[in-house]
């Protein structure tokens, strides 16, 4: 399709479509519920030929990923897609992926994470992973699903950058969901997305030695490396998504979105597609004169600490509403934001931690008129509630 | 490149800016040597050699070098003194000598 | 195509093959098997391969920062993930319009029959165009002469010691050979670093395969065998020569036996001749020679030769 069309798509038809328009060379991935349909429309495009890609039918994740981190390491562009065990089962590849450099694109539909076994959506595969070195960017529903993979590449592809980047949908919620979409013409991505281009890789015009052992005296710069490249992108994607605005005719707010943090008293941090079972209720209180808003983080890695502290700073009482545990302690989503206020002394009064989701428990629309409840009620340093 | 270089002027890096991007390096970057391994060393006596080449195939460094017409050069920079050349030559024509003897 | 035959295109003439170096300056141990197998291979192969090395010893004697005594192009893998990874290559490579390469990998025993059996199986299963080399020292080495898969009946590790209770490993060679050829893979072949000619004319050979090549190469290691490091084409050869190694080719659903010794060396000189079969009582050396009997008779039957 050269021009922008609407398509009724689920979330992870609209991911399909954004590869196609992405045009990855390569594409390895091993089936595993709720990301099959992603690579079924993918392996449906290439056999009717309207993706040219070579598509790998690997054995594991593992292998899927090793793919295609051989595949970038000859200069290929890549995608691959998968969830929780899956996404556990090639751990190893992600660490070696982002110390590698290697600026793969993958999605990651959110699921419950064995024992017991659960197929729903909750996040505590992709937040267990969070300290693996890739960007981690959240969906909320299948437009911006679909407008993350594209602006994936470019973010991941900087040279700047060079970082592997995970797109995160929730499980069933968005992947399987179908709502009307904007797809891009391939003439606007086309431009969008020139050609992937490095150095880093093997050549037989430069051959080179990668992926290789650095001891001790070394390995900490190459650490070091990679956490600077991973800060730089957070103003990367601020310039990824002012170009694919004016290109594609659609913005993105950057690492968070924040709905009436101006004024707003009381305000529930949270990721993904929760937060459209949480506008309708914000807007239900507002109308009523109650000062609620919410943020969205759409960013987990780089975190967004300045842009969190912004929005929180004068907040009366904070709820971070997650839908993942760090047993023994708190939610690490709650981690990751006390963290940025604390440093900075930007702490409001109270901060809370809703525990909530696991295993795709239903939250609902009461639900989350509880929670703002709670946050006008309660005492300073409550434990974790479980919602 | 016809074989790994000595690098004899690399300078190790210092700054953050002085590494390079990802794991990737130049292929064939040689720093040290494996000189020091060595506590025996080959020779080779020209006149016994026939040149059968079976020593500079089987080094398993490669660090016997054949030249037409030429006797067989050892690459003592990086030959690490295991003795299978000495081993495995059909005219005994190579011997391992003490490497005291050489003054290294 | 039939490597009992000595087919002219593959004939192999040392003085023939390319002077280049593309594993150079490595920190392998002196005499070290797997060097040797490594070396030879990428001189057959060219500056136009890139090549897989898994965690193990060729990758941590080759790659250490800034140390590369890697001449052509050169990755580490994840220790599973070898064939996973040219696979990769192979299908980036083609996707990027590169022609006439060759990706080729080379893991250890542990790497290919233990925890890279699966990435393996399902590159062959994928028919990519790929060369997998094992060189086999029969343990762990890298990591300190641990038990493998491919550790043979009767051998000291540090995870399967001589004692009073057991005598070394009591489980044989996982048959990595029949392995890989029953999942009807394009070329497989086994070969020895004591026995060269016959290992680069089967590189020769691989290099034209339009499909998936497996090579399984027997590579001593004075370390962990407990051998002098002047012996290791030696031992090779022996091991070979009594039996318990054997050269084959499998290809087209047929398997071809290279070499069929008309008496077997001494299994004994070969066993006792390494620190890590010292230990053997005779009952044990026994009943390495019937293992290897009953392997000869099957093999004899049921390969052409």
């Amino acid at each position: 399709m050269e021009r922008e069309t609407k398509a009724f798509l689920s979330g992870n038809e609209a991911v399909a479509r954004a590869v196609r328009l992405a045009r990855p060379q390569v594409i390895a991935a091993y089936p595993i519920t709720p990301q099959t349909t992603v690579i079924e429309r993918l392996a449906e495009m290439v056999e009717e030929e309207s993706l040219k890609s070579e598509y790998l039918h690997v054995e594991s994740e593992h292998s899927a990923l090793s793919a295609c981190i051989g595949a970038s390491a000859v200069g290929a562009r890549t995608f691959t897609a998968t969830s929780s065990q899956g996404l556990l089962y090639m751990a190893e590849c992600l660490h070696y992926a982002s110390g590698g450099r290697f600026p793969i694109v993958m999605m990651n539909a959110n699921r419950s994470v064995a024992l017991p076994w659960n197929i729903y959506g909750d996040q505590r595969d992709s937040l267990s992973l969070l300290d693996c070195g890739w960007i981690q960017a959240y969906a909320e529903d299948a437009q911006e699903s679909l407008d993350l993979v594209l602006q994936a590449y470019a973010i991941a592809e900087h040279p700047e950058v060079l970082t592997p980047m995970m797109i995160n949908l929730d499980g069933f919620v968005i992947t399987h969901t179908y709502e009307l979409v904007n797809v891009p013409g391939q003439r606007e991505i086309d431009f969008f997305l020139p050609p992937f281009n490095t150095t880093n890789k093997m050549d037989f015009d430069s051959p080179r030695s990668l992926a290789f052992t650095a001891g001790p005296a070394y390995n900490q710069a190459f650490k070091q490396l990679q956490h600077l490249a991973m800060v730089k992108a957070s103003k990367v994607i601020g310039d990824v998504e002012e170009r694919f605005g004016r290109l594609v005719g659609r913005n993105y707010p950057g690492l968070i979105e924040s709905l009436y943090c101006e004024d707003a008293e009381y305000i529930i941090v949270t990721l993904g597609s929760v937060a459209g079972t949480i506008r309708p209720v914000i807007e239900k209180l507002r109308s009523g004169g109650e000062r609620v808003g919410l943020v969205r983080i759409r960013y987990m890695r780089p975190f967004p600490d300045a842009e969190i502290r912004r929005a929180l700073a004068g907040a009366a009482a904070v709820g971070v509403l997650e839908k993942d545990i760090s047993f023994g302690f708190e939610g690490t989503v709650f981690t990751n934001v006390s963290s940025a206020l604390m440093r900075a002394q930007v702490v409001p009064p109270r901060l809370l931690n809703f525990v909530g989701g696991l295993g795709g428990k239903d939250i609902s629309a009461a639900d989350i008129e509880l929670i703002f409840k709670r946050l006008k009620k309660s005492e300073p340093g409550e434990t974790v509630e479980f919602i | 490149m016809s074989c790994p270089v000595r690098n004899r002027s690399f300078i190790p890096p210092v700054a953050l800016g002085d590494y390079p991007v990802g794991t990737a390096f130049p292929a064939g970057h040689l720093v040290d040597t494996n000189a020091a391994w060595r506590s025996m060393r080959p020779v080779i006596d020209a006149t016994a050699c026939s040149n059968c080449l079976i020593c500079w195939l089987l080094c398993p460094d490669g660090v016997i070098q054949r030249h037409d017409r030429e006797a067989l050069q050892i690459d003592y920079d990086y030959c690490k003194g295991c003795g299978i050349c000495a081993r495995e030559c059909r005219q005994k024509a190579i011997s391992m000598e003490n490497e005291g003897n050489y003054g290294t | 195509m039939n490597l009992s035959e000595q087919r002219p295109e593959h004939k192999i003439s040392i003085r023939g093959l390319s002077d280049r170096e593309f594993f150079y300056g490595h920190k392998a141990c002196p005499g070290c098997g797997g060097s040797l197998a490594l070396r030879l291979a990428l001189k057959v192969l060219g500056e136009r391969s890139y090549a897989v090395v898994p965690a193990g010893c060729m990758s941590a004697v080759g790659f250490i920062f800034p140390q590369m005594a890697f001449g052509c192009n050169a990755i580490i893998s994840t220790f599973p993930g070898t064939a996973s990874m040219l696979s990769g290559i192979a299908a980036g490579a083609r996707a990027l319009g590169i022609e006439d390469f060759h990706a080729v990998g080379f893991a250890g025993d542990g790497g290919t029959a233990d925890i890279g059996l699966q990435a393996l199986s399902g590159a062959i299963d994928r028919h990519d165009k790929i060369i997998y080399i094992c060189y086999d020292n029969e343990a762990y080495m890298n990591t300190g002469v641990q038990k493998s898969g491919l550790t043979p009946s009767g051998a000291r590790t540090t995870t399967s010691p001589a004692g009073k209770r057991l005598r070394g490993a009591v489980t044989r060679k996982k048959p990595m050979f029949e392995i890989v050829a029953a999942h009807g893979i394009d070329y497989a072949a086994t070969a020895s670093v004591g026995h060269p000619l016959d290992y680069l004319r089967k590189l020769e050979h691989a290099r034209t395969v339009e499909g998936t090549s497996y090579l399984h190469v027997f590579a001593p290691c004075p370390v962990g065998w407990g051998h002098e490091t002047a012996e290791t084409i030696a031992v090779a050869k022996n091991a070979v020569d009594c039996g318990l190694w054997y050269l084959a080719a499998y290809e087209d659903g047929k398997f071809v036996l290279n070499h069929n010794p008309g008496e077997f060396g001494s299994i004994r000189d070969y066993l006792f001749g390494q620190n890590r079969f010292r230990h053997l009582q005779e009952q044990d050396v026994s009943d390495i020679e019937a293992q290897r009997d009953a392997k000869w008779a099957r093999i004899r039957r049921e390969w052409s030769h």
